[in-house]
């Protein structure tokens, strides 16, 4: 047993239920005890989808076990076939319905319904959200992806974007267009929005791209070793990695690419004087380990961040997040554990955070801003304006989004810095409207500034007076930085108490 | 006694339907008692689907170290039942030594739980045994088999009965979960009129109300039969009254409690009467926007049919089925009984089935849940989603115009916004 307040993935059935509701002509039948379908609001509400996920949830109560759950689950699955008449079927069972094994894959088939009925196997005991949904996918492809001709001309597929999916609507859309303009068809789009019918059409295409790997890369497998489909591993997100993704595709067509990336405008933005003061801007980075791994590469050679954290929660792909971590010379963090990931935050003590909507509020609790980049997320960041992640565009969005709380930071340093003077204070009002604001005593003892990141440490060296005076000159949004460094000068050194001297000589020590 | 007269929906026929239910288990109930009780930890044993439901349902609260928390089963536990006790008294361990505030803890069974037949009864005791007299161990089950949504505070106050010291005091025992300010004007009207008044549940431990044979048991909420029957094992007795939502209401269930205190009824009115007329002129305002609209109630919290009652005798509106999980006939026939005949009053669900008789009966306001709610607006249908009236302080006087513009409101929209 694990305690657990905030998880950052839903039990597997979760994710069979994202590749259901982003399909169509699909119907899951899930084995499941009344209260399940509480999974049903996070798409009617977070997606703001305007139909039920198409899902049929047995929903047996108590007095139901001593019976036959097993034909609850038959009828449940002919009242669902009556009624959605879908294309296909998938069933299973969630946590509960594993437990007493009632097995809606065989119970299902004993039925002949007149189309394809696929099994699931999740165990939710083992396995989560992501793996749930690439389970899903895999064993859709499996079923229904038969042997094909070739259309004409080079042509792909765009696999993994799913509901509940980070920014997949407009990736997807992005992502497709960029591929369209280069002269590569995109035969089906899947899971998102495809129809059983257009799974069957998958061996079509040339090869895959694969779009989403958490989601996508057991499909992706199966295709390139049974319908002899090769599929791309960039996953395009940033301007160089959708540079690379552009050049793998050739390599794959055969063909050179003619695309025109000058409405990529993040190089230019990056490049432009307003962003030198990003150079060097510590960054820790968690979220799911595609999303992370890319946002890394993106912060430290696009951004000129520096990065000091990177992990990941899905330790299905915890060797990729490991090795990037290398490059990248930080200790790697693979946990589900949001308190494991408040610790290493405090500890890298960073400037900006890029993660989930849980690093988000770890931000706000630490005073330090945060700009999300991967699910889990909440209603904001699945937005009504086109905002994708990949492709041109996506580099775009990403330059806006994680400067943001960094400008809004430098105004918020700004404006508590300058708090103290006489005619730019809340109190003094607004001159064009007449306020006469009064002068400081400049003889009155300054008032403490206390912000999060300089409180000082238990058991940290004393500060003689004169140290303590000279630290408070300098602008408070360095401090914390500064009494860090100088405390630790002087512990190396056994110096105490810290004198305005000591409080200089860890400066020129640790100038850069 | 001639049936034929018996007045209102009380010969309604009901219609009990089984199929697919779309509602929440009683694990949610979780989200509200544990802001309630200050000094309790709930601690779910459970699966990964039980965190994630907590989660989903407890919104940006999960941001604010809550007091609940799941221990999540793994293969290993389910492997054998003995281990499962061990890890269990592990995690308790360790929660308790990180929370040295938490006063009672409760261990609350899941569906997963409930199949393993992991006896959580028995890991309450020993528990109890070995962390007192610090702390106090109960459990509960707030499985999505055995309860429907609020049927998890009825379970949870439930399980606090036979631990509640005895008195032979003569007092009002009000019973259910209440916001703070709601629980103070009740039992503050009561206070005045001379009342002793006990609240179950507490705010802590140590505060527990007593019960005996001379115990008059007041319900706030209408989900609350099992607690109401433990109760009656330790002598408390049961006082029939409609539930204090909207001014009737309130009127009701106050006055049911005086008279049984023989309160003079200038007495009544004196401590009643002022909030009595703000209310009506509030309500009578909000009422406006609702009056001659037809609503249709999905079953969620039990609420269903008190709100119904005060919808339609004080704003004027049309009921066209009332859906409730479970009905507790003794508690709402006097609901019942308010209620003009006309209405469908249906117990348990089949949603498609139910979705198909609401798409016909077009309703001009639909009270559902999250589900639910999108998917009907997109087909045009004007909603009210149904947590919210559980969440918000919507009893007695002072809340009751609140209560009707949280149903006047998504209709106030609909006119309000041309695109």
């Amino acid at each position: 047993m694990k305690l657990q307040v905030w998880t950052y993935e839903g039990p597997p059935h979760v994710g069979a239920m994202r590749v259901a509701t982003a399909m169509k002509g699909l119907h899951y039948v899930l084995h499941a005890p009344q209260g399940d379908t509480y999974a049903d609001l996070l798409f009617t509400m977070i997606e703001r989808r305007n139909h039920r996920p198409p899902v049929t949830y047995t929903t047996f109560q108590a007095r139901d076990l001593g019976s036959d759950t097993a034909s609850l689950f038959k009828e449940s699955c002919q009242d669902a076939y009556d009624r959605f008449k879908p294309e296909a079927m998938i069933v299973g069972a969630s946590c509960t319905a594993e437990l007493i094994q009632d097995d809606p894959g065989g119970l299902a088939e004993s039925m002949d319904f007149p189309v394809p009925v696929i099994a699931l196997e999740l165990p939710s005991y083992q396995r989560k959200e992501s793996w749930g949904a690439a389970e899903t996918f895999y064993q859709i492809v499996r079923r229904l992806a038969v042997p094909q001709e070739k259309i004409a001309g080079p042509s792909c597929n765009i696999l993994g974007g799913t509901a509940l999916g980070f920014h997949n609507r407009d990736d997807v859309r992005e992502i497709r267009s960029l591929l369209e303009e280069a002269g590569v068809r995109v035969n089906v789009v899947a899971p998102l929005d495809a129809r059983p019918s257009d799974i069957a059409r998958l061996a079509q295409a040339d090869f895959n791209v694969m779009l989403y790997p958490e989601t996508a890369e057991l499909a992706c497998r199966w295709l390139e070793k049974e319908r002899g489909m090769p599929y791309t591993k960039v996953v395009p997100m940033g301007a160089g990695a959708t540079r690379d993704f552009l050049s793998e595709v050739e390599q794959i067509t055969g063909q050179m690419l003619e695309l025109d990336d000058s409405r990529m405008r993040l190089p230019w933005w990056s490049r432009s004087v307003d962003s030198t003061y990003l150079t060097g801007k510590r960054v820790f980075i968690f979220g799911d380990a595609s999303h992370a791994i890319a946002a890394a590469r993106v912060a430290r050679d696009e951004m000129g961040f520096e990065v000091v954290g990177l992990g990941c929660y899905n330790r299905e792909f915890a060797r990729d997040v490991r090795k990037a971590a290398k490059e990248y010379g930080v200790e790697p963090l693979i946990t589900d554990d949001y308190l494991e990931v408040e610790d290493a935050i405090a500890a890298a003590a960073p400037e900006l955070i890029l993660g989930t909507q849980m690093e988000r509020h770890i931000g706000k609790r630490l005073g330090i801003g945060c700009a999300v980049i991967s699910a889990p997320f909440h209603v904001q960041d699945h937005p009504a304006r086109y905002s994708p992640v990949m492709g041109f565009e996506g580099a775009n969005v990403l330059f806006d989004t994680w400067v943001h709380p960094l400008v809004m930071g430098l105004e918020e340093h700004l404006l508590t810095m300058f708090r103290e003077d006489f005619e730019f204070n809340e109190a003094s009002g607004a001159s064009h409207h007449g306020a006469k604001p009064t002068m400081r005593d400049l003889d009155a003892a300054p008032q403490a500034d206390v912000a999060v990141m300089e409180r000082p440490v238990e058991g940290a060296p004393a500060w003689a007076a004169d140290g303590e005076k000279e630290l408070k000159k300098i602008p408070f949004f360095v401090r914390g930085k500064a009494r860090k460094n100088t405390e630790l000068y002087a512990a190396e050194r056994g110096i105490t108490p810290i004198t305005r001297e000591t409080l200089y000589e860890a400066k020129a020590h640790y100038a850069r | 006694m001639n049936v034929q007269a018996r007045p209102g929906c009380l010969d309604a026929p009901v219609l009990k339907q089984r199929g697919q239910r779309e509602v929440f288990c009683g694990l949610t109930g979780i989200i509200w008692l544990h802001r309630k009780m200050q000094d309790a930890f709930f601690l779910v044993v459970g699966s990964r689907t039980c965190a994630h439901l907590l989660q989903s349902a407890a919104g940006v609260m999960i941001f604010a170290e809550p007091r609940f928390g799941t221990a999540i089963m793994e293969e290993v536990d389910l492997a054998g039942l003995a281990d499962a006790n061990e890890e269990l008294d592990r995690e308790v361990a360790r929660l308790l030594a990180r929370r040295p505030d938490i006063k009672q803890l409760f261990l609350v069974g899941s569906c997963p739980s409930e199949v393993i037949k992991l006896d959580l009864s028995r890991a309450a005791e020993r528990l109890t045994t070995e962390h007192a007299p610090h702390v106090r161990v109960l459990s509960y089950s707030g499985s999505g088999i055995e309860t429907t949504f609020t049927q998890g505070e009825d379970a949870c106050l439930t399980s606090m009965v036979p631990v509640l010291p005895h008195t032979d005091e003569k007092q009002i025992l009000m019973v259910g979960s209440l916001p703070d300010v709601v629980e103070d004007q009740l039992v503050g009207y009561l206070r005045d009129m001379g009342i002793p008044v006990g609240v179950l549940p507490s705010p802590r431990r140590d505060g527990a109300p007593g019960v005996g044979p001379n115990t008059h048991m007041l319900l706030a909420q209408p989900f609350l039969g099992e607690t109401a029957g433990e109760l009656a094992k330790r002598g408390a007795k049961h006082i029939a009254a409609p539930f204090p939502f909207g001014v009737e209401g309130t009127t009701a269930w106050l006055k049911a409690a005086a008279d049984l205190f023989n309160v003079p009824q200038d007495v009544f009115d004196r401590v009643t009467g002022a909030a009595r007329q703000r209310a009506e002129k509030a309500v009578a305002q909000v009422a406006e926007g609702l009056r001659g609209k037809s609503i249709f109630f999905f079953p969620d919290s039990q609420l269903e049919i008190p709100l119904a009652r005060f919808l339609t005798r004080e704003c004027g509106m049309t009921p066209l089925e009332i859906g409730t999980p479970y009905l507790h006939r003794e508690h709402m026939d006097p609901e019942l009984a308010l209620i003009p005949a006309g209405p469908v009053i249906s117990e348990g669900q089949d949603v498609d089935l139910q979705l198909d008789r609401c798409r016909a009966a077009r309703p001009d306001l639909t009270v559902c849940g999250l589900g639910l709610a999108n998917p009907l607006e997109a087909e045009g249908l004007s909603t009210k989603w149904a947590i919210e009236l559980v969440f918000s302080p919507v009893h007695g006087y002072e809340q009751a115009a609140d209560l009707a513009a949280l149903f006047a409101r998504p209709l106030k929209r609909k006119e309000a916004v041309k695109i």
